[in-house]
Formats: structure tokens, C-alpha cells, sequence
């Protein structure tokens, strides 16, 4: 009960720093990838703040030793998915302006274009898991 | 390259990011989870990935509007704009969104599994999903100027 009321919190945090960051408005992502047009830097300090503090998080993490923390990334290789799904992915975000995190944010205020892009988005996600699923099988 | 600092707002950028990686670092610590969103969704559409947690975290993240949306004006830097619904915008935004769940979940994660958490624990293969997805986006958004003659999204 205790961590379903922690995960809660973190995600209303999560989608208030997307909304006053603005980066649940389309215009102000496109505005970042716009490098040949009218360049907005925006994006790149909500990174920076971002990362700073998730950075201390894994920090305190680490000094806990908490089991259940799983600081050190399992060590995978740079693999053809990895790269093949971000161009992917990175294609996708040019056309729409959405990553998944503001368009969940955006469509539950049922800003309409967030939801054309969650209605492409979820076949995405489960088109790509079958795709998983197969791999696992023959490999396995 | 012009830097449109009109559209530039520095405070509410840190500020929100701020408030991001915060949530990051909750979820971590309280639920030694990753907030990786397409991981989270993903997770959600299958039977033995709808756990407690993951259903907790979607729900404040749709419930952060109504919290802040009523303020939203006078808090978020830019407003919103609305487009009008026709054919081609919305194929371009599916068409898009397909694209956003197809390759996130491919890729293992996006702009907050791969950007903010994988960058903050400095995991080579985040690094390299960020650059390759932003340098993708930098050349879709480019080459659809250029193929609609200089006009933006």
C-alpha cells in the first residue's frame, strides 16, 4: 500500500514537471527538433535538471545498497534493436511532438492530438511486444 | 541555425525538469523503480506486467492535469494551441504515435527511461538510444520542411 502511494506520488510529480516544463505542448518539442528553423532550447534544460536530480537519486540509492534498488544496469549490449527502435522512435517524435510521457499527460486532459498519438501508440507498444515475445521463444 | 529566444524559457524548463527527475528519484527510492514511461505502458498491456506500482504511477500521471491544468495558463510558458482535426494531421500524429510505442519499446525505453534515468546512472547504451533518437527527430523535423517547402510542422 506504502509503495503503490510512493509510485502514485511519483507519477503526479512526473506529469506536473511535464506540464510546467510545457513539454506537454507539441509545438514547444517540434520547436527543439527544429534545428534548420527557429531553434527553442527548452528541451535540453528540462534534460539537464532532470538528469541532475534523478543523478542524486541514484547516488542515494547506491549508498543504501538497497537490494531492491536496481542501480547497476544489468550490462547489455549495444544491440541492432536498441538502435533500429530509436531511429524508430525518433522518427515518431518528429512527426507528432510526442514522447510517451506527455502524450499519456496531454490525452488525459483529452488534448485531442495526444490522443490520435496514444490511439497509434498503444498497437505500437504491443505490435513491438510480440515482436519481443517471438525473439525470447526462438532464443530460448 | 537561429535560437528563437522569444519561444526560450529557461526557468520553467529547469523548474519542471526539476520536478521530473524528483519523481524519478521517488520512485526509485521508494519502489526501486525505473520511471521509464513506454516501459510502464508497455508493462500495462500485458497480463504479468500489471503490477500495483505501475498502475499507481500511470494513474498520478493522469491525474497531474487536473491538479495543474486549471493554473496551467499562467504556469506552463506557452500555450497550448489546438489544431483543427483534418485527415492528414491525424494520419501524421497515428502514423507518428505507432512509430512512438513500435521503437520505445524496441529500444527498451524512451525520453525518461533512456534520457533521464539511464543518462543519470551514465549507461553507455542510453547514451547511445538518446543521441540516436534525437538525431532522428532533428532530421525528421528538417526533411519535413524541406519536402513541404520551408514550412514547419
Amino acid at each position: 500500500m506504502k509503495s503503490a502511494f510512493t509510485a502514485m506520488l511519483a507519477g503526479l510529480l512526473f506529469g506536473s514537471g511535464l506540464i510546467v516544463s510545457g513539454m506537454v505542448n507539441p509545438a514547444k518539442v517540434l520547436g527543439f527538433l527544429d534545428l534548420t528553423g527557429q531553434w527553442d532550447p527548452s528541451l535540453a534544460l528540462v534534460m539537464v535538471s532532470a538528469i541532475v536530480l534523478s543523478w542524486v537519486g541514484v547516488k542515494v540509492a547506491a549508498r543504501r545498497s538497497d537490494p531492491a534498488c536496481p542501480v547497476d544496469p544489468s550490462v547489455k549490449p549495444i544491440d541492432k534493436p536498441l538502435v533500429l527502435g530509436s531511429i524508430m522512435f525518433g522518427i515518431g517524435w518528429g512527426l507528432s511532438g510526442f514522447c510517451p510521457g506527455p502524450a499519456v499527460v496531454a490525452a488525459s486532459d483529452w488534448y485531442w492530438p495526444a490522443l490520435a498519438v496514444m490511439a497509434g501508440l498503444l498497437p505500437g507498444l504491443a505490435v513491438a511486444g510480440v515482436f519481443q515475445a517471438r525473439e525470447r521463444n526462438s532464443a530460448g | 541555425m537561429d535560437i528563437a529566444w522569444s519561444l526560450f524559457t529557461p526557468w520553467h524548463s529547469l523548474a519542471g525538469g526539476a520536478l521530473i527527475g524528483l519523481a524519478a528519484s521517488l520512485l526509485l527510492l521508494g519502489n526501486g523503480q525505473i520511471a521509464g514511461i513506454s516501459g510502464i505502458l508497455g508493462n500495462l498491456l500485458t497480463r504479468e506486467g500489471r503490477a500495483p506500482w505501475r498502475l499507481a504511477f500511470l494513474a498520478g500521471m493522469v491525474l497531474s492535469p487536473l491538479l495543474l491544468w486549471p493554473v496551467m495558463v499562467e504556469v506552463a510558458p506557452a500555450t497550448v494551441q489546438t489544431p483543427d482535426i483534418d485527415t492528414q494531421t491525424v494520419a501524421r500524429l497515428l502514423v507518428g504515435g505507432f512509430l512512438v510505442g513500435l521503437g520505445t519499446r524496441l529500444a527498451n525505453g524512451c525520453t525518461s527511461g533512456h534520457g533521464v534515468c539511464g543518462l543519470a546512472r551514465f549507461s553507455l547504451r542510453s547514451l547511445v538510444a538518446v543521441i540516436t533518437f534525437m538525431g532522428a527527430g532533428f532530421v525528421t523535423v528538417a526533411l519535413w520542411r524541406l519536402i513541404n517547402g520551408g514550412v514547419a510542422l
